[in-house]
């Protein structure tokens, strides 16, 4: 089991959703971060005041997978995602202890397995 | 100078001028939160540049005198605009220009809903000033400022043809030649803030009171007629708008509300000072059919006109232009209409409808074609996908300020500030 945690482009985030829904990744968190990584800065001005914005929206995606699972998704992210620019974000992926699905009390592999209704 | 006259005008143009900020919040809810900048100051600079060039020499082209097709230059610079009478009129002539301008002002920011959140700002402001003075100010001329529309008897009370034909006709035109923003079709466009679009449907309202009404530009039976019809044609269109939805969809829609309050108020806008009071419930209840119908089909096409201008001003216009020859009767200040058996009014109708959508049409593609040719109409695809408002303007609707360091540029800089080079500034082969 892994958790696989992903920052990229919030506008790349769409066609990462489509990428993962093909590869047959279900369940995912995503939130709305803010991050910093090696683009350029682009400088904004509001009235007398010029600001260089040194963090960039980014959205982060936190999918638990079984390890069969893991590559899959990690190919559809990086299909998604890459533009070629700096600033396409990264990939972790993080060793997981243990997993329950609260609904059922599953565990592990059987609490990341899509349900099939 | 009537001082009565004078005083409604004077508010009317005020009411008027509030609709171009209105529209700005109507198409800025509209829009993705990374466009909401750039969406509203497309309706915005429009009350400063289309503004700027009426006075120059859009309002002489319209309303001095000259040919059937376009007026003089007698009054550019605003020459013989002062406190004496406009002619024929009981209010002073500086006041009729201000209240003309606010049209002008208003019908080029129209367009701009079919174009959003992909064109490059500077294009824009070309575009903006030049279709202004190519087709709005003779097609104003046309209508009412003694030129062959208005001789034929053609209707258009407060401007249905001059403004929001127009405006339909160049809103299809323009999202043709611009084209789709890159991931139209792929990717589903949701309003960022249906609130703010609401706010400005209601002030949108509020205004016309002032377009309609103050078409009048006196104090009299019409004018009353005319602000009745203006509150009557979109209470029908709201409440018919949501049936069609209610059968289609089994509920009602807030943003569906809000257009249709648009869209009963571009219905009525020719016909409200021919009309009688049933006769703007019916056609604010007829409008809301086509152009439900219109912006039902728009969204399967491949049509990127982001915001349905052809959909709400185009459609709207048309069926509110055709069905003032409909209703317009003796009885409520008009000639008689068709409901009347008079063929005539509905024809000249036609007539009109069809002239101003093939000038506009051909006008519009030409002045695009020439500004493709000098310069690039879009932004590229990255800025638009990371968000026009950064890209184009330097700022953000929504920043919460994390992750801003303050750059203390010297005052005399131009551009950047040094040691940094922002995306928006940077060249591209």
């Amino acid at each position: 089991m892994k958790l696989v945690v992903a920052i990229i482009r919030p506008e790349r985030l769409t066609a990462v959703l489509e990428a993962l829904y093909r590869a047959e990744v279900r369940g995912m968190t995503v939130s709305k971060v803010q991050g910093h990584g090696g683009e350029t800065d682009h400088v904004e001005t509001y009235r007398g005041t010029t600001v260089k914005m040194e963090l960039q929206g980014k959205v982060r995606l936190e999918i638990g997978v079984s390890e069969s699972f893991v590559q899959p998704t990690i190919d559809a992210i990086v299909s998604g995602a890459r533009t070629g620019e700096v600033g396409d974000g990264k990939i972790f992926v993080l060793p997981v202890q243990r997993i329950v699905r609260i609904r059922t009390g599953e565990e592990d592999g059987a609490a990341v397995t899509p349900v099939s209704e | 100078m009537n001082p009565v006259d004078t005083l409604f005008v004077l508010v009317a143009t005020a009411l008027v001028l509030l609709m171009t900020p209105a529209l700005a919040l109507f198409y800025g809810g509209l829009v993705r939160a990374k466009s909401i900048l750039n969406t509203m100051m497309m309706s915005l600079v429009a009350a400063g540049l289309v503004g700027l060039v009426w006075a120059a020499v859009g309002y002489s082209l319209a309303f001095a005198p000259g040919s059937e097709f376009v007026g003089g230059l007698g009054h550019a610079l605003l020459a013989g605009v002062d406190l004496e009478l406009r002619s024929g009129k009981t209010i002073p002539h500086l006041l009729f220009f201000a209240y003309q301008g606010t049209f002008a002002i208003l019908t080029a920011a129209l367009i701009s809903g079919a174009i959003v959140e992909r064109m490059r700002f500077p294009a824009y402001l070309a575009f903006l000033a030049s279709w202004s003075l190519v087709v709005y100010a003779p097609v104003a001329h046309w209508v009412w400022g003694g030129g062959w529309m208005e001789r034929l008897g053609i209707l258009d009370f407060a401007g249905g043809t001059v403004v929001h034909i127009t405006a339909g006709t160049a809103a299809y035109v323009a999202a043709t030649m611009v084209g789709p923003r890159h991931d139209h079709g792929r990717q589903a466009y949701l309003p960022h803030n249906v609130p703010m679009m609401l706010t400005g449907a209601a002030l949108l309202w509020f205004g016309w009171i002032g377009f309609n009404g103050g078409s009048a530009l006196a104090v009299n039976g019409t004018a009353v007629q005319a602000t009745v019809n203006t509150i009557l044609a979109p209470i029908a269109a709201v409440v018919t708008w949501m049936a069609l939805e209610f059968r289609r969809l089994g509920r009602a829609t807030a943003v569906g509300a809000g257009t249709a309050i648009v869209v009963g108020l571009v219905g009525i806008t020719p016909a409200c000072g021919f009309v009688s009071p049933l006769g703007a419930f019916a056609i604010g209840a007829l409008a809301a059919i086509p152009c439900q119908l219109a912006i039902q089909w728009r969204a399967r096409t491949a049509l990127d006109d982001s915001l349905d201008v052809v959909g709400a001003h185009g459609t709207g216009g048309i069926v509110g232009a055709l069905l003032t020859g409909v209703f317009t009767t003796a009885a409520w200040g008009g000639p008689p209409g068709l409901l009347e058996g008079a063929v005539r009014p509905l024809l000249l109708q036609l007539l009109g409808v069809a002239a101003t959508i093939a000038w506009t049409a051909v006008a519009t593609w030409a002045i695009l074609l020439v500004l493709r040719a000098l310069t690039s109409l879009r932004i590229d695809p990255r800025d638009e996908a990371a968000g026009i408002d950064v890209h184009q303007h330097g700022e953000e609707g929504y920043s919460d300020g994390e992750g801003a360091i303050l750059v203390l540029a010297p005052l005399t800089s131009r551009g950047s500030p040094r040691g940094t080079t922002p995306r928006s500034t940077r060249r591209r082969a």
